[in-house]
């Protein structure tokens, strides 16, 4: 059975030739696969400009890759036809940084839900859709009698960016794909937002790709990990495993800079890893895109790019410090990880049952009243 | 309590000396629906030398202490009231042109967003000789140039910059270029609001090092403003927790993440991600922030509070000292 998305080998390139100045290669020969039947919840985090968001643009098919295709059940992307299209734009629902920008100021919250279910024509009845957005509603942990009605500025920046989580909800989509979702928001709404996600992931086995340059909260939420380094792919496997063990002098660099909420824990940022080794001259286009701030360089590391090196079982890391382990096509690569590996449901009910504590708290508490004029 | 010690970690009594000390400001901002008490009644003092931080929600009106500070609050904001001693001089009652004096000179600010606020037409070098204007700089002299490498260099940028346009330069470069310029003239205070909320870890740590080291170098006072816990927990000595325009606790770092008081304070902290467990505690505060246009009676707090109390909605909580250096805005905590 074809996986639901999958990007095969794709490089996008912004501008011209190999002499153009403003040349960027955002991404390169990268592949992965979501399952369609196997709900999974993956984080892709990396340095601002690393590529991300071009990822998530070429997977929602907001932009075509240079080389390389993104199929949607085994179709490109690109040539998809009507029926297939419209159904691609159900299944895959995406949740941007800014819930401001979504957001027309001159209507009601109930025009964000309603157009959507009257768009693909989700409800025939008043009663139908009003059931729908008070189902979608309160998935997300939001009493809808709070936020209907309401412009959207007498909202919360939380409670807008958990309405964008119930809207992707109406439609009932295999895949959210959420982009930085949570970067402008403070410690508390983070994590609400963060729950409300990973909710629909445990209750309605909707599989989500967390973008963020966020570590600490991709260790929460996700199985597994991808880390991009300026369009490359460093490292990738069990967030447990990549977070607490990092193999990739980049990811080394990362998690030792993570300010860690404990004055008494050191915050050791590029110390830790050490000085570069110094300057290996590049000679062509093909080289590891970290030579130039790791302090392992070899010569072997400017030559050519570090293939994946299949380091542990459910992990791989494109370093040369990791040679004797055997290489991994890139295409297999998805292969690896956790939720490919497993029968059902993720394992840890820890996170469920601290979230359905959070939900019955929130519930409770949101009969409070909300506005000063109470 | 005469101390005579001299050695490196206990400061001397003259160096902890308050540099800042701010008196119940009022700061409203006058909307056509009714005046948003954005700083409603915030009292707190900074020691020479001493990094201390303020935490609290989107909108409950760090930045806008942070403006009030400089006296930068446009209209319709207004300070209602209160005072700000400066090394001993209250800023509130300064001509315009004594405060335009005192800015840069012995208060400074890397502003939110300060990085996409360079001008994008002007090189480094103009932007460093347009904030001089105001200051008794001989432009044209020489040792100028001289001078804006050297703060260059302390921020662990290239001379070169100085030739450079804001766009050429990286999220983290900017953002030392805007510590640079904040440090020109040795400053008292230097006040950062959110510096690096929109750079990741590893770029957060270099401009965080930077500052750390400039501000020990000049032994100036920090103000840092921010949402993230875990810089905050890295960097200050004390914190302030914001809730609605007021303080609502004031601790040691320690004492803050170790033993918060505050339902709110206790509830941000237990909020917090860790990478030890994943035993996530993706737990939010319930409930939306009050409004600031009508803010609600009693503790600004009552309408989420979980251990909330029949008087909490008539009676205000004062901030009181209730353990040594810890002070608590909570009726949990008065005497009987
Ligand atoms: N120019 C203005 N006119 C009217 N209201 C304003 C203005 N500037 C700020 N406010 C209001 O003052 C309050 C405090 O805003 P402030 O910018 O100080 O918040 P903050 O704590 O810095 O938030 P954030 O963490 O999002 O930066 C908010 O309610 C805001 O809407
Ligand atoms: N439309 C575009 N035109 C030119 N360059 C772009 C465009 N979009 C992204 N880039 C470049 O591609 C690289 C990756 O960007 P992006 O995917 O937005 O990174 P991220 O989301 O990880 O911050 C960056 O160097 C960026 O400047
Ligand atoms: S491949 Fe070489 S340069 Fe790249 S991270 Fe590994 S050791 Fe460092
Ligand atoms: S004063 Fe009352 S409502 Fe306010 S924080 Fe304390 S217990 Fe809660
Ligand atoms: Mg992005
Ligand atoms: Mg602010």
């Amino acid at each position: 059975m074809p996986a639901l998305i999958e990007a095969k080998n794709v490089t996008k390139i912004f501008g011209g030739g190999l002499l153009d100045k403003s040349r960027t290669v955002a991404l390169k020969d990268f592949s992965f696969q979501i399952d369609s039947d196997n709900p999974s919840v993956t984080s892709i985090v990396g340095e601002s400009g690393s590529g991300k968001t071009t990822l998530a643009r070429m997977l929602l098919g907001l932009a075509a890759p240079t080389e390389g295709e993104v199929l949607y059940n085994g179709k490109n992307l690109e040539k998809l036809g009507g029926s297939d299209r419209r159904q691609f734009l159900r299944d895959v629902q995406v949740i941007f940084q800014d819930p401001f920008e979504v957001y027309n100021p001159f209507y009601r919250i109930d025009h964000v839900l309603e157009t959507p279910i009257k768009n693909f024509k989700l409800a025939d009845t008043e009663k139908g859709r009003r059931d729908l957005m008070i189902e979608s509603l309160e998935a997300v942990g939001i009493r809808p009698e709070e936020i209907l009605g309401r412009f959207p500025h007498e909202l919360s920046g939380g409670q807008r960016q958990r309405i964008m989580v119930a809207r992707a909800l109406l439609l009932r989509p295999k895949l959210i794909i959420a982009d930085e979702p949570v970067s402008m928001v403070d410690a508390s709404l983070r994590a609400t937002i963060l729950g409300s996600l990973l909710r629909l992931n445990r209750e309605f086995g909707i599989s989500l790709i967390y973008i963020t340059h966020d570590l600490t909260t991709a260790f929460q939420v996700s199985e597994d990990i991808m880390v991009l380094y300026r369009g490359s792919l460093a490292e990738a496997g069990d967030v447990d495993q990549v977070v607490r063990h990092p193999e990739h002098p980049y990811t080394r660099l990362l998690v030792g800079s993570i300010p860690l909420p404990d004055p008494d824990l050191p915050w050791e940022g590029e110390r830790a890893i050490g000085r570069p080794a110094g300057e290996l001259g590049v000679q062509g286009d093909e080289y590891c895109q970290f030579h130039d701030r790791c302090p392992y360089a070899m010569p072997m590391c400017v030559q050519t790019h570090p293939p994946l090196f299949h380091t542990h079982p459910n992990r791989v890391t494109s370093c040369y410090l990791y040679r004797e382990s055997p290489e991994l096509p890139m295409p297999q690569m998805t292969s690896i990880f956790k939720s490919s590996n497993r029968e059902g449901p993720p394992e840890e009910t820890e996170q469920l049952d601290a979230l359905d504590a959070e939900l019955e708290v929130s519930q409770e508490n949101s009969s409070t009243p909300t506005s000063a004029d109470d | 309590m005469v101390e005579e010690t001299l050695s490196a970690e206990e400061p001397t009594a003259a160096e902890l000396k308050e540099t800042l000390k701010v008196e119940d400001l009022h700061v409203y901002f006058h909307t056509a629906a009714g005046a948003v008490k954005a700083v409603n009644g915030v009292s707190f003092s900074l020691k020479s030398g001493e990094r201390f931080g303020l935490v609290g929600e989107s909108g409950s009106g760090k930045s806008t202490i942070a403006l009030s500070l400089l006296r930068l609050i446009k209209p319709p904001g207004k300070i209602e009231g209160g005072h700000v001693f400066l090394n001993g001089t209250d800023l509130v009652t300064l001509t315009e042109e004594q405060m335009r004096r005192k800015r840069l000179d012995e208060i400074a600010l890397v502003a939110q967003g300060a990085m996409n606020s360079l001008n994008p037409v002007r090189r480094i070098r103009d932007q460093f000789i347009l904030a001089y204007k105001d200051h008794d700089i001989d432009v044209k002299r020489s040792g100028l140039e001289e001078r804006i490498g050297d703060l260059l260099t302390r921020v662990g940028l290239n001379r070169e910059v100085a030739n450079m346009f804001p766009h050429e330069l990286s999220g983290g470069m900017k953002q030392r270029v805007c510590i640079a310029l904040a440090i020109s003239l040795s400053p008292s205070v230097i006040i950062a609001d959110e510096p690096t909320s929109a750079l990741d870890v590893v770029v957060q740590w270099q401009v965080m090092d930077t500052l750390r080291s400039v501000q020990e170098d000049l032994g100036a006072s920090v103000i840092l403003i921010g949402h993230d816990m875990g810089l905050m927990a890295q960097f200050v000595d004390r914190l302030g927790v914001m809730y609605a325009g007021k303080l609502v606790e004031i601790a040691t770092v320690r004492d803050m993440f170790g033993d918060p008081l505050h339902p709110y304070g206790q509830m941000l902290i237990a909020s917090l991600p860790s990478l030890e467990s994943r035993k996530a505690r993706l737990e939010g505060i319930p409930g939306i922030t009050p409004s600031l246009l009508n803010p609600p009676s009693g503790c600004p707090f009552h309408t989420r509070c979980p251990k909330v109390m029949d008087h909490c909605s008539s009676v205000t909580p004062i901030l009181q000292e209730v353990r040594p250096d810890h002070w608590v805005a909570c009726h949990l905590y008065e005497e009987a």
